[in-house]
């Protein structure tokens, strides 16, 4: 070190410096630095400076639409689920440092797991510390070695990250695509276990799954199915349960996963089922087991919300409402979207290229919206998207200025004609 | 199916996906030398499976780096 500033005559270090483990990610810091160095405010690295309301935030001073937030339901600030919260960390304390096996289960994880246990009609429920956890403790124990998992090739992370963590075999199929799927089933040795695992809705196009076709499929072909519906909870089907109550098919789901960090509106995940052992899963799934249980203010925010979505109709057809009309005015607008017609409350908008996706992105901001970038190689067909997320508690104006502000930065990007 | 007679086929699906015409031998790499990106590579998986009748795991697919090494596994997994 020293040595270094003794000797102010020798080159300085080449750009991406000596070889270590961190070479790996030169292409990225490259990719990065290129992108800001255009000027643009770093799309990864935005402060909310205060949250006015679910669909409001002063973000860099401004006050700012929030639409990439994937609060659906708009939970995060209702009154009930606020003094629920408030209550719990007066009863409970702020943390139970510890794991739910040992000293971390308390009467409010009991009581949002039977939330759930009524939320979907279901007669068990396991709560982890996150939905991520959730994917990552449910595939990776379940399925083993010899065992074989089919999955859709546009899975989220979480889902990726508990393949990798079991020592099942990793068989993806084409996205969406039941002939892919119903082929590699066929294919599976005889008496090999087999998970197939879907998503409701695929949050980065928002698109939905033909569930009930391809639950068909995979049970025909013996399967057990685990369907994500992280992104459907609370909006999707007659009670909220998502894509496959939609459809008509929950009931030969074997496993839903889903998030508190969505329409729930705080932090958590969760598995629901049917099946006559899954208790079981307490003991033997490691990451709920080896991490420290939610605070007992986020289940109790957590179960108030959970219950006051059940009748939560009239809020869902306002969300579909929003959804159609935000996704008529960009396609009038000019902009190529991700679905054909509103699938989900997530509005995908295609960019030209992560340079113009990123000018768009902060054009938006400027005119006080946020939305979501999402860059390659995160998105399918490494495509650059400014993904939209729809609440329930956007008014009518707000979705009006809200594609005010699109055609008007797209014009400004020279991304509409 | 004998190797030669395989690699025969692989070599015919491979045609499309080889966008740069590079001349293909045991030791060509996917990534490095035919540069194959991810949705290259689920596109080409899912032909040869096709074409095989077989299943080319994620976990097989790792350990195969080069065109030798997916021949050899296509006739291994053929039985
Ligand atoms: C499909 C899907 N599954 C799981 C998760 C993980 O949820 P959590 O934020 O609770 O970790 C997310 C979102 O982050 C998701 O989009």
């Amino acid at each position: 070190m020293t040595e270094a500033v003794n000797q102010p005559d020798q080159p300085e270090t080449l750009v991406g410096g000596e070889k270590d483990l961190f070479s790996k990610f030169d292409s990225l810091i490259q990719m990065r630095t290129d992108l800001l160095s255009t000027g643009v405010t770093d799309p990864f690295g935005m402060v909310m400076e205060r949250v006015v309301s679910p669909t409001v935030a002063i973000c860099n001073g401004r006050e700012t639409i929030l639409l990439g937030t994937y609060n659906y339901m708009g939970m995060t600030f209702d009154p009930d689920v606020i003094a629920a919260g408030k209550q719990a960390l007066d009863d409970f304390g702020s943390g139970t440092t510890g794991s739910r096996v040992l000293n971390g289960t308390y009467a409010g994880h009991k009581a949002v797991e039977q939330a759930l246990c009524d939320f979907y009609a279901m007669d068990h429920a396991m709560v982890f510390s996150t939905g991520y956890q959730a994917n990552l403790g449910i595939i990776s124990t379940i399925a083993g070695k010899g065992d074989y998992i089919i999955l859709d090739i546009d899975s989220h992370a979480s889902i990726w990250d508990g393949c990798k963590m079991g020592d099942a075999e990793v068989v993806p199929f084409k996205h969406n695509d039941i002939e892919a799927m119903e082929k590699r089933l066929r294919r599976i040795p005889e008496g090999a276990g087999k998970l197939v695992i879907l998503e409701g809705v695929y949050s980065m196009m928002g698109d939905i799954a033909p569930l009930k076709e391809m639950i068909a499929v995979a049970k025909k072909y013996g399967a057990m199915v685990l369907v994500d519906e992280a992104h459907s909870m609370g909006f999707i089907g007659p009670n909220g349960r998502g894509v496959a109550e939609d459809q008509g098919c929950l009931d030969d789901v074997d496993f839903v996963i889903g998030t508190f960090s969505k329409s729930v509106g705080t932090v958590g995940g969760f598995c629901v089922s049917n099946h006559p052992k899954f208790e079981i899963m307490r003991l033997v799934c490691r990451p709920y087991v080896f991490t420290a249980s939610l605070p007992p203010s986020v289940v109790a925010t957590a179960a108030t919300s959970i219950r006051k979505l059940m009748d939560g109709k009239a809020k869902r057809e306002h969300l579909w409402e929003n959804s159609k009309v935000l996704h008529k005015g960009l396609t009038d607008a000019g902009f190529q979207l991700g679905t054909e017609s509103p699938q989900s409350a997530i509005i995908a908008v295609i960019m030209p290229d992560l340079e113009r996706g990123a000018a768009m992105w902060e054009a938006l901001l400027h005119e006080g919206l946020y939305v979501n970038l999402a860059r390659p190689p995160a998105t399918p067909a490494n495509m650059t998207l400014l993904r939209c997320s729809l609440c329930a508690e956007h008014s009518a104006e707000q979705v009006q200025q809200i594609i005010g502000m699109f055609t008007r930065a797209g014009k400004a990007v020279g991304i509409l004609g | 199916m004998d190797r030669e007679e395989t690699s025969a086929r692989i070599a015919a699906l491979i045609e499309p996906f080889n966008k740069k015409g590079v001349a293909v031998t045991d030791a060509t790499r996917f990534t490095d030398d035919l540069e194959f990106d991810s949705l290259t590579v689920m596109d080409f998986v899912a032909a040869i499976e096709d074409e095989f009748d077989i299943i080319i795991s994620m976990n097989a697919q790792a350990e195969i780096e080069n065109y030798g090494q997916l021949v050899d596994a296509v006739v291994k997994l053929q039985g």
